[in-house]
């Protein structure tokens, strides 16, 4: 009943009546993103101004109807699902400022504008946006805000949150605030732009951001590097970010993944090799040849079998393709790929190789790993299929391992995709019980009724990891 | 006859990582999930588990394209082409039989060489009396839909179809040819077939049209009719193998990626999975037999250029190069890329015609990034017939008719290289 009188008030706020979604196929189309589990929203709705945002979470106060704020739904921990019913705002049709302001070095930024769209926009005016998350193309700003995304180059350029400087936000109860400001400098009260980054859309919705920029390095330059023993390959990382040398991109590939690509298209790997790394410098063309040479210097002395270095942007993305290749070449033999994001110190990047093997052996897994090793931001892939329901069940008990192995050598259970709902009831593992509950206290303060993104983050009684869309 | 059967396995493939909504043309212009590739294989995959009906299904199947610019930028391989035509089939099994015209053009009219010879006949003369004139000027078509209405003042003027015979080099040939003309090609652009087979036989090409080809299926094969597919590429098959040629050689995007995929039509019939394998293989696209030999370029053409590649020879032929260098190897030509080539131009068989609205949006978007060139293109090249109709009608649109000119890669070519099409062919 409530939704029909909300329904009626949401068509009079939204005048054009394509951007309010109410047919079955239109709600299952909005009921998933690119992580497990299927919630059929009530309604869709396709916000395009402030206004009609702080209108629709008015109502939604008033009949206390749940909202989840929606990008391009590439979350790969449900950030955007509707697990309990509701309206789904899609914010990724509201894609109209693309501010690039060059003498304050920032971009003004509408919540639906795609991530690798700023970046393209900073380029002409001789700026980057560093964030890169493999879904740039893709993912909406709105949604990497919410997520506080990452990316290969987070070693030297952070992440999302390094970059936001001001917010515009429409509260729980419809509020408009703003927050920061277009200062690198500010100081004056708490710090709610960096609160509202990685909040997952639990705590308001953001319609417009103010982001910083960099200038645009000059020149990059590649490299790889082949060795036998995975041992050796961290040893080679630690010592290249020890002598003074910060990459923008430091990748790795275990030797599963090499099998993989050169299976899938050969490109000569070897494949005995255990592990190989990429390595992209940027910077002042004259310094990174100087580097590049020392990086060389370094992994050799470190046991490399082989390292390349590519002379040219061509030669360049030929030694990426490696990297490129990895996922369609792991899903070939089954269709399920459950993406981990496990982060540890770089420091325990080889105890971490370590239980990875262990529990790929104990659970009988297929496991790949590749991902941002310059950060410890390990992506440890399984590869299973969701409709063996027996294998699925051991590879949820082998993630669960992965959470407690991450945490137990000093990691997070999450460097860059969220919470969301798969990774909620392991919460109080890495926070404690003071820890999460300081957590839930300010989600209370901010969303009394609990209406905005409900059923993320924090773990119902009882919820388990499901890996499954059941 | 087995049942349809909605390719649910393929779906599972998905893992709906989004990497194909910024591709798809309709996601773009209709601005929802559900008209976006992972929508679309999300709904068959609801439909095959019986959450939606085949009914719900139909809409947003119906407004795909079907260009495959989602299997491109996949990262998962995830075979959309497959997806939709089983979804298109089933479609097609429980529907009633809406439209019989559809059906009666399918099964009867475009396989039939008569048919085609007469409709050629009434376009020619329609044209050639003057009628064409006639009633655009007392406006006597206004009766006509818009969609009907709005190609007939750009169809091209049609000449005598390509005759049955074999052409051959002046020296001993390099390769041996047979040419796959095309039913609504040999009608519509019967003038670039013989270009096509004049530019084979100047390259040193032997080129043969045989007179028991009939139209490749693909207009059938989108509308979920499998079966009258399935014998069209019979009949195909089994009237090339005759032959000893090297190449079978087509100038149709279109009809070249339905050639291309045969095999895929014969999953459980292992003779003709073999048969069709070895049609695939020597089925290849003009402008990849025409970069691999020399073409005598007589003179320049000083015009600024741009292409607008067909959907179906970059995503299913897989041939993005080629006519690109085909294009730049021609004396005095300045070529600008398009920005969002890759992007689907709305023709897409008879999509424009059936979806004509979605149709013109998403052309506008395409004429929207021809306006964004900084240097104004005098020529814009397309690859296949439908798309060389809808840009027509894009330029018409714009009003740029009298600035800017469509032709086919093998126009240009053949001007560039003076060969002009004579009776004689």
């Amino acid at each position: 009943m409530a939704l029909i009188e909300y329904l009626n008030s949401v068509q009079k706020i939204i005048s054009d009546s394509k951007r309010v979604l109410t047919e079955k196929v239109d709600l299952y189309s909005y009921s998933f993103d690119a992580s497990f589990g299927k919630y059929l929203p009530d309604l869709v709705v396709q916000p395009k101004s402030v206004q009609e945002v702080a209108e629709l979470m008015k109502l939604a106060n008033r009949y206390e109807i749940p909202i989840y704020p929606r990008g391009q739904g590439t979350s790969l921990s449900g950030g955007p699902l509707p697990v309990k019913g509701g309206i789904v705002l899609d914010l990724s049709q509201w894609d109209t400022k693309l501010d690039i302001d060059a003498e304050d070095m920032v971009a003004v930024v509408s919540p639906g504008v795609l991530t690798a769209d700023i970046n393209h926009a900073a380029m002409e005016k001789g700026f980057i946006y560093p964030p890169d998350p493999s879904s740039s193309n893709v993912s909406t700003i709105g949604g990497n805000l919410a997520e506080n995304s990452g990316g290969p180059r987070g070693l030297k350029y952070g992440v999302t949150k390094d970059y936001v400087i001001g917010l515009e936000v429409v509260t729980p109860e419809g509020e408009i605030i703003r927050t920061g400001g277009r200062t690198v400098k500010n100081v004056t009260g708490y710090d709610l732009t960096k609160l509202m980054v990685g909040s997952e859309g639990t705590l308001g919705i953001i319609t417009e951001a103010i982001l910083r920029l960099y200038p645009k390095p000059q020149a990059t330059r590649t490299l790889m590097a082949i060795f036998d023993d995975i041992v050796d390959s961290g040893k080679a990382i630690t010592s290249i970010l020890g002598s003074g040398i910060l990459p923008s991109k430091l990748e790795m590939m275990d030797n599963a993944s090499i099998r993989a690509v050169e299976a899938y298209e050969p490109l000569g790997l070897p494949v005995e090799a255990e592990a190989l790394i990429l390595i992209e410098l940027d910077g002042h063309p004259a310094a990174i040849d100087d580097e590049i040479t020392q990086v060389h210097d370094v992994c050799t002395a470190a046991d490399a079998k082989e390292v390349k270095v590519a002379q040219d942007d061509k030669e360049a993305s030929g030694l990426w393709k490696a990297r490129k290749l990895v996922s369609p070449a792991i899903v070939r033999e089954k269709p399920t790929k459950i993406s981990e994001d496990a982060t540890v110190p770089r420091s325990k990047i080889p105890e971490m190789f370590q239980r990875l093997k262990e529990i790929k052996e104990r659970y009988e897994i297929d496991l790949v790993v590749f991902g941002h090793a310059g950060d410890g931001n390990l992506h440890p892939n399984i590869i299973a299929d969701k409709r063996n329901q027996e294998e699925m069940r051991r590879v949820e008990q082998a993630v669960e391992e992965i959470f407690k192995a991450a945490i137990e050598l000093g990691g997070t259970l999450s460097g860059e995709h969220g919470i969301g709902t798969l990774k909620a009831p392991f919460m109080e593992m890495e926070l404690g019980e003071v820890g999460l509950d300081m957590m839930k206290r300010i989600k209370q303060s901010w969303d009394p009724k609990n209406i905005l993104n409900p059923g993320k983050i924090f773990a119902e009684p009882g919820q388990k990891l499901v890996l499954t869309d059941d | 006859m087995t049942k349809a059967e909605l390719a649910y396995e393929e779906t599972v493939d998905c893992v709906q990582c989004g990497y194909c909504l910024p591709a798809c043309p309709t996601y773009l212009t209709m601005e929802k999930e559900t008209h976006s590739p992972r929508g679309r294989i999300n709904l068959v995959k609801m439909a095959a588990e019986g959450k939606i009906t085949y009914s719900e299904l139909e809409g947003p199947i119906n407004l795909c394209l079907g260009c495959r610019a989602c299997e491109v930028v996949c990262p998962t391989n995830v075979q959309y082409g497959t997806i939709l035509e089983s979804a298109k089939e089933v479609l097609r099994e429980n529907q009633k039989r809406t439209s019989t015209f559809q059906a009666f053009i399918f099964e009867n009219v475009l396989p039939n060489q008569t048919y085609m010879l007469a409709a050629r006949a009434s376009l020619s003369v329609y044209q050639q009396f003057g009628m064409q004139k006639i009633a655009r000027a007392t406006k006597a078509l206004q009766w006509l839909p818009e969609n009907v209405r709005s190609f007939e003042s750009i169809l091209p003027k049609t000449d005598k179809r390509t005759r049955r015979k074999k052409y051959s080099p002046e020296q001993e040939p390099i390769f041996k040819v047979g040419f796959f003309t095309g039913c609504v090609m040999d009608v519509m652009f019967s003038e670039i077939n013989k270009k096509s087979i004049k530019l084979l036989q100047a390259a040193g090409c032997e080129v043969t049209v045989i007179k028991e080809q009939t139209c490749c299926g693909a207009l059938q094969n989108h509308a979920g009719e499998s079966n009258i597919t399935k014998e069209l590429a019979r009949k195909n098959i089994a009237a090339f193998e005759k032959y000893d040629f090297d190449y079978i050689v087509n100038s149709i995007g279109g009809c070249g990626a339905m050639l291309v995929e045969y095999d895929r039509l014969f999953t459980d019939e292992e003779d003709w999975k073999k048969r069709a394998h070895e049609f695939v293989r020597k089925t290849v696209d003009i402008s990849v037999i025409l970069t691999q030999l020399k073409l005598p370029f007589q003179k320049e053409i000083s015009k600024v250029v741009t292409y607008q590649p067909s959907c179906h020879l970059s995503n299913v032929q897989k041939r993005v190069e080629e006519p690109v260098n085909l294009l730049t190897s021609i004396p005095g030509i300045q070529y600008i890329p398009l920005p969002h080539k890759e992007l689907c131009c709305g023709s897409a068989g008879i999509y424009n015609i059936v979806n004509y609205d979605a149709s013109m949006q998403i052309l506008d978007k395409k004429m929207g990034h021809v306006n964004q060139l900084t240097l104004r293109p005098e020529i814009m090249v397309a690859t296949n017939p439908g798309c060389h109709l809808q840009l027509k009608l894009g330029v018409v649109r714009e009003g740029l008719g009298e600035q800017m000119k469509v032709v086919h890669l093998v126009e240009l070519l053949a001007e560039a290289c003076a060969l002009e099409s004579d009776a004689k062919i």
